[in-house]
């Protein structure tokens, strides 16, 4: 049982563990750095504790310790993958909220999280047997970095080159692998919660809809799969869990492709992540507080045939970006944030009237969530809460998103990771 | 830093759900630690907007003009107070002759001043029986909840 939860994190997702912390009684303290001082997370948590940065394992261990914290709930980005991380919490008698060190230190090394997938019997994308195109990827891997598309044999050394010279410089590990590049891709992924024995999925998601790597638009349930392949899909996620002993939550991503919907296993995310919220909003079940209830040492509180998925829900991620100017950032104070509101729409977002986007984080500032009894509701709903939203001080991508809501691809739904190739110059 | 947080994302779908039945265009709910907003969004879409805004409310500096004499009530009398706070009137109407003046008999229900707030005119109740002893506020001056407007000797 944790009664003091320190948490490691900042913007939309520290008051997100925050509520269902506040919710289950727990004592919530959270880390603050300078910029981050006045925010919303800072003025709602029971207390704060001043950190330099949101990186620095020491002084969040030293300041959770400090702060008689019984439990560290790492949030997503920052250290919340980060073996050392966890390893130096449970050696300072800390609960970790997430998975074991070694899992993590395994699904981190993308070529070795390929290898376990692989000894659990998934398919994988197949390597350089399977001919040009070949994708180059980061050992490290993340966010696109070191990422590169070969089309011919000749071009295969001077891209290998390039691609390591990025992932090095972006991981401090420039190791590489390769793929066959699929070109009529879907990103599909699924959730599962594990307790080190027993794991269940929590159905999937749809986040093809991606900007140079990063994700824009998130649904589930993942739109047009076979039965067959989606019950497939699911069970792959559970089997590679269950390899795992994997214990808290996670997201097992594959590549699906358009075509025949067969699938291959692309990584494993063993955090919290950004689109989780699609995925309570059809299953009704509150992940962070699965995550808290399995890192406080209970069993899996939730049986697979008890799980039902039922509607369909959106996510659209609101971020601080200025469309006309290539997407650069666009911190600075929100003067009103006027965020939609109603049946069917949730908004996870750290910033009100008067927030501040400091320039020193990622740009997200909110995230608008939908719900509706299926899919055309859904995206029915997404449209009249993005026409509501209003947001005056800094540029986001909320005209980005009324742009996709009005797609006719969108609108069909099913469509590949190329979607933005057919997008004028977004 | 406070423990509970107001109103769960539910909350603000509920009172999003009761006013779309309604014929309000919006609410403002202020307290001490917030306000919130909830409106009917601009541009006729038939959407809802939530604003929150979390800046220590400044309601309290913006009234600072509001003259409070702080009489002390002399002994064996009786302090008459409005029931509001708002702009103190002797007269039902400018011209007509004051409710009451240095010692009248008054009752309990005698009317002996108005208090105008947000346009609403407020009578205020003598509360005891005896005589005016004291008018301690000009006409027409602004004035705060606990002011003492008159003193009466039972």
């Amino acid at each position: 049982m944790i009664r003091r939860l320190f948490i490691a994190n900042r913007g939309e997702i520290a008051l997100r563990v925050l509520r269902t912390a506040h919710r289950l009684g727990m004592t919530t303290i959270l880390a603050v750095s300078e910029a981050d001082r006045d925010s919303l997370p800072a003025r709602l948590a029971d207390e704060t504790r001043p950190v330099a940065s949101y990186l620095s394992i020491e002084a969040l261990i030293d300041a959770a310790v400090a702060a008689g914290a019984d439990a560290i709930h790492p949030g997503y980005g920052f250290l919340s993958e980060n073996a050392a991380f966890a390893r130096v919490a449970s050696e300072a008698g800390i609960v970790f909220v997430g998975p074991e060190p070694a899992t993590l230190a395994a699904m981190g090394d993308k070529l070795e999280a390929r290898r376990i997938a692989q000894a659990a019997g998934l398919p994988v994308v197949p390597g350089r047997e399977g001919g040009f195109p070949l994708l180059i990827k980061a050992v490290a891997g993340g966010g696109g970095k070191g990422m590169k598309r070969v089309d011919r044999e000749e071009e295969l050394d001077a891209a290998m080159a390039m691609a390591a010279a990025e992932a090095e410089a972006a991981f401090g590990d420039g190791r590489l692998y390769v793929e066959r590049f699929i070109a009529s891709g879907r990103h599909v992924e699924v959730q599962v919660l594990g307790d080190g024995t027993r794991a269940v999925h929590l159905g999937d998601r749809d986040c093809s809809i991606q900007r140079r790597f990063q994700k824009l638009v998130e649904e589930a349930p993942a739109p047009f799969i076979p039965d067959d392949k989606r019950a497939a899909l699911r069970n792959a996620a559970v089997r590679l869990a269950e390899h795992l002993h994997y214990r808290g939550a996670g997201t097992v991503e594959f590549l699906v492709d358009a075509a025949d919907f067969d699938f291959y296993f692309l990584e494993m995310n063993a955090r919290i992540q950004v689109e989780h919220p699609v995925t309570e909003a059809v299953t009704g079940i509150d992940l962070v507080e699965q995550q808290l209830l399995i890192a406080g040492g209970e069993p899996l509180g939730v049986r697979q045939e008890t799980i039902a998925l039922e509607g369909h829900a959106i996510e659209a991620r609101i971020n601080a970006e200025d469309g006309r100017r290539d997407f650069r950032p666009s911190p600075g104070t929100v003067r009103r944030a006027a965020w939609p509101a109603g049946p069917g729409i949730r908004v996870d977002s750290h910033i009100a009237d008067g927030g501040k986007v400091p320039p020193l984080y990622d740009s997200l500032i909110g995230k608008l969530i939908v719900s509706g009894s299926d899919r055309a509701e859904a995206v029915a709903r997404l449209r009249s809460a993005l026409d509501a939203l209003e947001i005056e001080g800094v540029e986001t991508t909320a005209g980005l998103h009324r742009a996709i809501a009005a797609d006719p691809r969108f609108v069909q739904g099913g469509v590949d990771t190329r979607f933005f190739e057919g997008f004028g110059n977004a | 830093m406070s423990g509970d947080l107001p109103l769960s994302p539910e909350d603000v779908a509920e009172i999003v759900a009761i006013l779309d039945g309604s014929a309000y265009e919006r609410l403002e709910i202020r307290t001490t630690r917030f306000t919130l907003r909830v409106a009917r969004a601009e541009g006729g879409s038939g959407g809802w907007t939530q604003e929150w805004d979390w800046s220590v409310p400044q309601a309290e500096a913006a009234d600072a003009a509001v003259v409070a004499p702080r009489v002390e009530v002399g002994e064996g009398l009786v302090a008459v107070r409005p029931p509001l706070p708002g702009t103190f009137y002797r007269s039902p109407q400018p011209g007509a002759p004051p409710f009451v003046e240095i010692g009248d008999t008054v009752g309990p229900d005698s009317v002996v001043a108005i208090i105008e707030t947000m346009k609403l005119m407020n009578p205020v109740h003598a509360g005891a029986s005896g005589t005016i002893a004291a008018i301690l506020v000009d006409n027409a001056a602004p004035v705060e909840a606990e002011a003492v407007l008159m003193t009466i000797k039972p």
